[in-house]
């Protein structure tokens, strides 16, 4: 280019100014492939391991497995959650010391693998060992040693809630809302994933279906949110009425009546006159109705909407889009039963911890990530993932409001047996009916602890636990419990 | 002992090739002919180790005999190439038979490794291409009525792509090649050169508007019979190297901006048109995030690029084979997948370089008819080179069409090499003259 330049300049009449177009076009085609080599390299850098990680790309990654020792997948303090051990007769076992602890979140890698296990397959395969080892490893044929994961799961607070749900199926997330990192995610029912090559067939023959115990219930289970959409409501409510929601008084008689179309109080509960805070805390179904109601659809849907409703989120797991079922179309009635969370929006845990993050966080939604950093068998870093911020979602006075009203929840309303723990914790129950029966219903509870300064957000939902929310809230108690005391 | 070789074999094949490519461009910066050659024998000497470690890595990983001799085939070929061309023409480009000879030599091996059969056939074909390729310099050194076959080029040109629309067979979804005697061509591979030389005939006198006007009426019976055939790769390469010669002969930027118009147009009916293109330009439009949970051929060629990263799984360590199409209009995903990024890099720059060395012939030719001629070619060969990297890696949709000297495909690669005499043709005539030097 520059010679060609010089020569152009060189010859001023042997190159008559014949020449312009022909170098314009060909200072565009360099812009272009300048252009292109710039994009391949970004390909690489941000999405290459990405697209390497494909479950459509599995072939180039037992391939992978067939010169590296997959690595260690490691809990926040180092401790061991998978390995891989070689027999005496050279032959490789995935090894979970934990069992079904967390079966769900490390996953397996047999079969196709699941949880973090596939998420980060790739990465589990590749080697950065020394040169030295590698060498050598080259020279005596043998497999080079595939860097570990260490996460940013928390051991006491896995087992804190894996016991706390017991034999209950439900699913748990706990995240730190300030960066994203999870810290503990339960489902079940569970397996064990060290006998998964065993009891494959088993799971996924038609009579364990009903278990679904391989579903990770909180990431893919989609369940109606119940009154925890409240919280949603509220702050569309809040956005059209930042001056005057403190005026809002609500005269509850156990049930709201609209066009016809009628909405109780659980247990027809008479909830007297309510302003917002109360109807909050104390989970007035009616009251609920009548903000809902008050609110314009499109805020409501435009907030859901920014909140990742209706939309995928990255998550190194496999996981469930929620859907939010109203448009314009919508009946009065469905529009009543959204508003309060029943209808036909589904949420998954996973999501409602989100949510419940972004307002423990001054409105600032962090990318969900499980893992901390990689490195080599010697222990070098390799990689260190940062926190992301995905959006900034609400204004600090909304998130003010409704830290207001959750620590009420806890105070005066519907949680308060997480009064007195000991520590502040601010939430909101909810209580999802589901099916046609009467009495069946999920129990939800999300909360974030210490109020002041937020540490652990939590999301839980156990399943068909019968009446109320008194279920998930114990849950999140023995986890907060642990979280404060162990 | 095959893990060792291979793995040595993998970092030297991507060290020379980078060290080929930067002399390349450092060349220019060497004052006499003496440092000069120098360069070009140490550029040689790399196209003779990369083809000998790549078949040694092959050789161990086939153990086939008749790799052996098909190596000895072409160690002969490169060396006759490399050695007789500048004996025959003194005054030839030797940097650009240096790329011609890497460029064939990748392909040559990138296919073996994929189908040796189809290399073999590869092979025989650039060694015609190559013979008939020696005649070119005199022709276009001694034959005066080059100029003058106008009508013929355009003609011809014209009833090739004709008869690939009537006779054509469909692969694909579109009509592309023709089969004569049980032989397989692809016209419009050929069409090209006479289409450069089909407007470098209206134009490099005339460029009244309506000299203009017919040529445009010619160049788009070109295009529109193209795009009948759903052959859109072609009728793009065409399209912009008419937009090209067209800019450079008249010197108006309206014509071309006139010429961008009707493209959009023509874009969105094409869009709407052809259920193939509607699907390439959706699929380019997807996130990275989507196509990682797709089967698509895109999302293939995505994922050998991803897994082969910087520095590739090593020649014979990855899986090219389940790249859609992978010895031909993928194949630098495959050249990625088991050589890497770098080395990719290193190949789009020397096809850059090629091209440099084209638009240099064309900015030193005072003869109109043959800067016309040559610039023509330049914008071909690069526009096509971008197509096929560019879709490769959903830079811009898929077009479907070849690598030219490398990719899979006889009338590619024999219409690519005599591009390249052309070219060298064109330096030949004006060294010899004594105007010119590289
Ligand atoms: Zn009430």
């Amino acid at each position: 280019m520059n010679k060609m330049k010089k020569e152009v300049k060189d010859n001023p009449k042997k190159q008559p100014r014949n020449n312009r177009e022909i170098l314009i076009l060909t200072y565009f085609f360099l812009a272009i492939f300048v252009a292109f080599i710039g994009y391949l390299i970004y390909f690489q850098a941000a999405h290459g391991e990405d697209m390497a990680n494909s479950p459509y790309n599995r072939r180039r990654q037992n391939q992978l497995a067939q010169k590296v020792v997959r690595g260690q997948i490691m809990d926040a303090d180092g401790e061991v959650l998978a390995k891989t051990e070689i027999d005496d007769e050279g032959n490789e076992v995935r090894v979970y010391p934990y069992g079904n602890l967390f079966s769900h979140v490390v996953g397996y890698s047999m079969n196709g693998g699941s949880g973090l296990e596939a998420g980060y397959n790739i990465r589990l395969l590749k080697s950065h060992a020394s040169i030295f080892d590698r060498v050598q490893n080259l020279l005596s044929g043998t497999k080079n040693i595939g860097d570990n994961m260490v996460t940013t799961l928390d051991r006491r607070l896995q087992e804190a809630a894996y016991y706390g749900l017991g034999d209950s199926r439900g699913a748990v997330v706990v995240m730190n809302p300030k960066t994203g990192a999870v810290l503990a995610m339960v489902s079940k029912p569970d397996y064990d994933p060290n006998e998964i090559g065993e009891l494959w067939d088993y799971y996924t023959s038609e009579d364990s279906q009903g278990d679904s115990s391989l579903l990770n219930r909180a990431t893919q289970g989609l369940y109606p949110p119940g009154s925890v959409f409240k919280v949603m409501t509220a702050l569309a409510y809040l956005r059209e009425n930042d001056d005057k929601y403190e005026d809002y008084l609500y005269e509850c008689t156990g049930s709201i009546n609209i066009d016809g179309e009628v909405i109780n109080c659980y247990h027809n509960e008479k909830h007297g006159t309510v302003d917002m805070k109360h109807a909050f805390a104390e989970s007035c179904n009616s009251a609920f109705v009548d903000i809902g109601y008050h609110v314009d659809k499109q805020t409501l849907i435009r907030l859901c909407k920014s909140f990742y409703f209706n939309s995928k989120f990255k998550l190194p797991l496999a996981f469930s889009k929620s859907s939010l079922a109203i448009s314009r179309a919508t009946t009065t009635y469905q529009i009543m039963q959204t508003v309060i969370g029943q209808g036909e929006t589904l949420v998954t845990p996973m999501h409602m911890a989100m949510m419940i993050s972004t307002i423990a966080n001054d409105g600032k939604m962090m990318q969900p990530y499980f893992v901390d950093h990689i490195e080599n068998d010697a222990g070098t870093t390799i990689k260190t993932y940062k926190p992301k911020q995905m959006d900034l979602l609400l204004t600090t006075r909304e998130t003010e409001i409704m830290k207001e009203f959750m620590t009420a929840v806890v105070q005066e309303g519907t949680a308060t047996s997480l009064r007195n723990s000991g520590y502040t914790v601010a939430g909101k129950t909810g209580s999802a009916e589901y099916g046609t029966k009467k009495g069946s219903s999920h129990s939800w509870f999300i909360c974030f602890s210490p109020v002041e300064d937020p540490q652990i957000a939590i999301s839980v939902i156990v399943e068909g636990a019968g009446e109320g929310s008194a279920y998930a809230v114990p849950v999140a108690k023995n986890i907060l419990d642990a979280y404060y005391y162990d | 002992m095959t893990s060792i070789v291979t793995t040595a074999a993998n970092y030297l094949i991507i060290i020379i090739f980078a060290v080929y490519t930067y002399l390349g461009f450092h060349v220019f910066k060497k004052k006499t002919e003496e440092e000069r050659r120098h360069i070009y024998r140490i550029q040689a000497l790399s196209v003779f180790a990369i083809s000998f470690l790549a078949y040694t890595v092959l050789y161990l990983h086939t153990e086939s005999l008749e790799l052996l001799l098909y190596y000895g085939a072409q160690t002969m070929f490169f060396l006759a190439v490399l050695i007789a061309f500048p004996m025959i023409y003194k005054n030839c480009s030797r940097l650009l038979l240096n790329h011609l000879c890497m460029l064939m030599s990748v392909g040559f091996f990138m296919i073996a490794r994929l189908d040796l059969e189809r290399s073999v056939r590869q092979f025989l074909i650039a060694v015609a291409g190559v013979l008939i390729s020696i005649f070119v310099p005199v022709m276009i050194n001694k034959a005066k009525f080059l100029k003058k076959w106008t009508a013929f080029y355009g003609l011809f040109g014209f009833a090739l792509l004709a008869a690939v629309f009537l006779l054509g067979s469909v692969t694909g979804g579109s009509k592309i090649n023709v089969t004569v005697h049980g032989i397989t061509l692809a016209p419009s591979e050929f069409v090209k050169i006479l289409f450069v030389f089909f407007i470098a005939g209206m134009l490099h006198k005339n460029t009244s508007f309506r000299r203009v006007a017919v040529t445009t009426l010619c160049a788009a019976a070109h295009v529109l019979i193209l795009v009948l055939s759903r052959d859109l790769g072609g009728a793009l390469i065409l399209f912009v190297v008419y937009m090209s010669m067209l800019y450079a002969a008249t010197k108006k930027f309206s014509y071309v901006g006139a010429g961008l118009f009707c493209f959009s147009g023509a874009a969105v009916a094409a869009f709407y048109l052809f259920s193939h293109v509607r699907i390439r330009v959706l699929t380019w439009t997807t996130d990275f995030d989507v196509l990682k949970n797709d089967s698509s051929q895109v999302s293939q060629s995505l994922f050998a690029i991803g897994t082969g990263s910087w520095f590739g799984s090593g020649f014979c360590q990855g899986l090219p084979e389940t790249i859609p199409v992978a010895v031909s209009d993928f194949i630098f995903a495959a050249i990625c997948e088991e050589f890497g990024i770098v080395f990719a890099i290193c190949l789009i720059l020397v096809c850059f370089s090629c091209f440099l060395m084209f638009v240099n012939s064309s900015l030193q030719i005072k003869d109109n008819f043959y800067k016309l001629v040559s610039f023509g070619l330049s914008v071909s060969f690069i526009f096509q080179v971008f197509l096929t990297i560019g879709g490769d890696s959903k830079f811009i949709p898929l077009t479907g069409v070849t690598l030219p000297l490398v990719s899979y495909g006889g009338s590619s690669v024999l219409s690519s090499v005599i591009v390249f005499a052309i070219i060298q043709g064109l330096y030949i005539m004006k060294r010899s003259e004594g105007e010119v030097h590289e």
